[in-house]
């Protein structure tokens, strides 16, 4: 790989760091890093296809209130540079699933490191703002998301600096029932992103639509642009008629939309 | 009174700007509030001219704060209202100043996260995923476009709705329309996540059910066909008219189970995964447990 790659590499680690914490350009993102990582290492096609498997994998994986969810940052970057690395390229993908999962673990624990350390970084800022310095809190608040960059671009230069060979060594010497196996498994746990999602929003109400949306899953002719669209008509339509349903019953509880009785009724 | 201080438009753009990063700082100790006063600087390098009221705004917006990164928004908004009322002299305490912080951050939260984390990103990572797992470039460009149209727009005009309502937003949005948002994006989500358990939980019993030798005509006879390319093109032919490919009619546990309802066992380890989630079984430990039950299903021969 040449120097210029690494470079390229390297940043696009403490960009994806960073967007673990702050959520918001999606740079952390395994469809958006891995991209990116294939983008700058000249391998493309089979990083695109690492992001989307892993995508798929970390779809439900979110940062709520103070709880950190596993890291998909460390987990896309980490696998997509072993990818690389083992120059197996689209046969390699499967493996390099199965090595993302437990570093997205460790990525979870090096967070909560940095989450830690930040508290130093809050109380340096108190200090800097009791002498009314702007300067001071503006640059320990960049500190701290420079840490946040680093928590990834330091695992991401180790990788680097292990010699090709041995990381392709590494992946040759996985047995065939392992790497297979770690593929099934990895079909499975796509479940787990679900079922935290569902958790959080699942009412009564509320699961009408899924039992519909599953079952026109199974019409293969629909795209998700198409499920997308009978979902969101579904809100829109459920949204009007509870709110007419609720005005002429006067209470505008749930047994007052018609829609609702009707579901329930099936 | 000296003439009125107000925020320009510049202003506002750059606290929208800084409020991007609202979660560098985030810390186990008062989670937002680095981020949050860091967003802010703008605003009150503008409003306050005297170095004491400079450190009394900057000590009060270092409170404890913690929302959804992008709902964070019209609480800036109110703030910068609030903040510009007081300087120009309006009797604005720091108490309810931080009360409307506090106030308005736990039920945008429970907007934020369905909305953003639960709805709008399984669909649209969703999507990508599917194009990217074809190898599709567009797949990555259209997840990472379309995500960061939609999170600008909202921030910019939910911080200037904010800013031009005031307090006034807290009457607006427990009027109904939270909640209504709220319903609304919880059903586009779980109709999707319904049609993605269906599509994307992939679960596969190997073991074979039956072998059924299959009655002549019924699979294409391979010893019968012309030579050359005229036997490729009548077996293509016979394949496509529904002819089997072999004599012998294979049926999986996995067949038996897919006629019955398709996805099915996808659905039941989703509602067991729920139930663990809801024993308190953390979700890294399930995800092990499945890698686990995958390698050592594929050893005995059952995945």
């Amino acid at each position: 790989m040449s120097f210029i790659s690494v470079i390229l590499i390297v940043v696009v680690a403490f960009l994806a760091g960073m967007e673990g914490i702050l959520d918001e350009f999606q740079f952390h993102q395994p469809l958006v890093a891995c991209t990116l990582i294939g983008l700058v290492s000249g391998q493309l096609v089979p990083c695109v296809i690492l992001g989307g498997t892993l995508q798929m994998i970390a779809l439900g994986w979110a940062n709520i209130g103070a709880a950190v969810a596993p890291d998909a940052a460390l987990a896309s970057i980490a696998s997509a540079i072993i990818l690389v690395m083992g120059g197996q390229g689209e046969a390699g993908v499967d493996t390099a699933i199965a090595v993302a999962i437990p570093l997205a673990v460790a990525g979870l624990f090096l967070t909560m490191v940095v989450r830690t350390l930040s508290v130093a970084c809050v109380h340096r800022m108190d200090a800097a703002a009791a002498k009314g310095s702007f300067g001071g809190v503006e640059a320990w608040h960049i500190i701290a998301i420079c840490m946040q960059g680093l928590r990834i671009a330091i695992p991401a230069a180790a990788l680097l600096a292990i010699p090709t060979s041995t990381v392709q060594g590494f992946l040759e010497s996985m047995p065939a029932w392992l790497t297979d196996g770690m593929s099934i498994g990895g079909g499975m746990v796509v479940a787990v992103g679900y079922a935290m999602v569902i958790n959080m929003m699942a009412t009564r109400e509320v699961w009408p639509f899924f039992a519909i949306g599953f079952c026109l899953a199974a019409i293969s002719d629909l795209t998700l642009i198409a499920l997308g669209a009978i979902g969101l008509s579904m809100a829109l339509i459920y949204l009007t008629l509870s709110e007419s349903g609720g005005s002429s019953s006067g209470g505008g509880s749930n047994t007052g939309d018609p829609l609702g009785d009707i579901l329930n009724d099936y | 009174m000296a003439e009125k201080v107000t925020l320009s438009k510049k202003d506002r753009l750059s606290v929208a700007w800084r409020s991007t990063f609202l979660q560098g700082s985030w810390n186990y100790e008062r989670m937002q509030n680095g981020g949050w006063v860091f967003a802010l600087i703008p605003a009150i390098k503008k409003l306050y001219t005297n170095k004491e009221d400079q450190i009394a705004a900057l000590k009060r917006h270092l409170e404890f704060f913690n929302t959804h990164p992008y709902v964070a928004s019209p609480v800036i908004g109110v703030t910068l209202a609030l903040e510009e009322d007081k300087a120009n002299g309006a009797p604005v305490d720091d108490a309810a100043i931080q009360g409307v912080k506090v106030g308005m951050m736990g039920p945008l939260a429970g907007v934020g996260d369905p909305v953003f984390w639960y709805t709008v990103r399984p669909i649209l990572g969703a999507l990508g995923a599917s194009l990217a797992m074809g190898g599709s470039i567009l797949g990555p460009i259209l997840f990472f476009v379309l995500w960061n149209v939609i999170r600008w727009a909202f921030m910019w005009y939910t911080q200037e709705f904010g800013y031009r309502v005031g307090t006034k937003i807290t009457e607006d949005l427990s009027g109904g329309l939270l909640q209504k948002v709220t319903k609304g994006a919880s059903i586009l989500g779980m109709f999707v996540l319904g049609a993605l358990i269906e599509r994307w939980v992939s679960i596969n019993f190997t073991p074979v059910v039956s072998t059924v030798q299959l009655s002549d005509g019924a699979y294409i006879d391979w010893n019968s066909l012309p030579s050359g390319a005229e036997g490729i093109q009548t077996a293509l032919q016979q394949y496509a008219s529904g002819l089997s490919l072999t004599p012998e009619k294979v049926t999986t546990l996995q067949d038996n189970l897919n006629s019955l309802i398709p996805g099915f066992v996808p659905l039941l380890l989703t509602l067991l995964c729920m139930w663990l989630l809801k024993k308190n079984v953390s979700p890294i430990v399930i995800i092990i447990a499945l890698f686990i039950v995958g390698i050592a299903g594929h050893v005995v021969g059952l995945l």
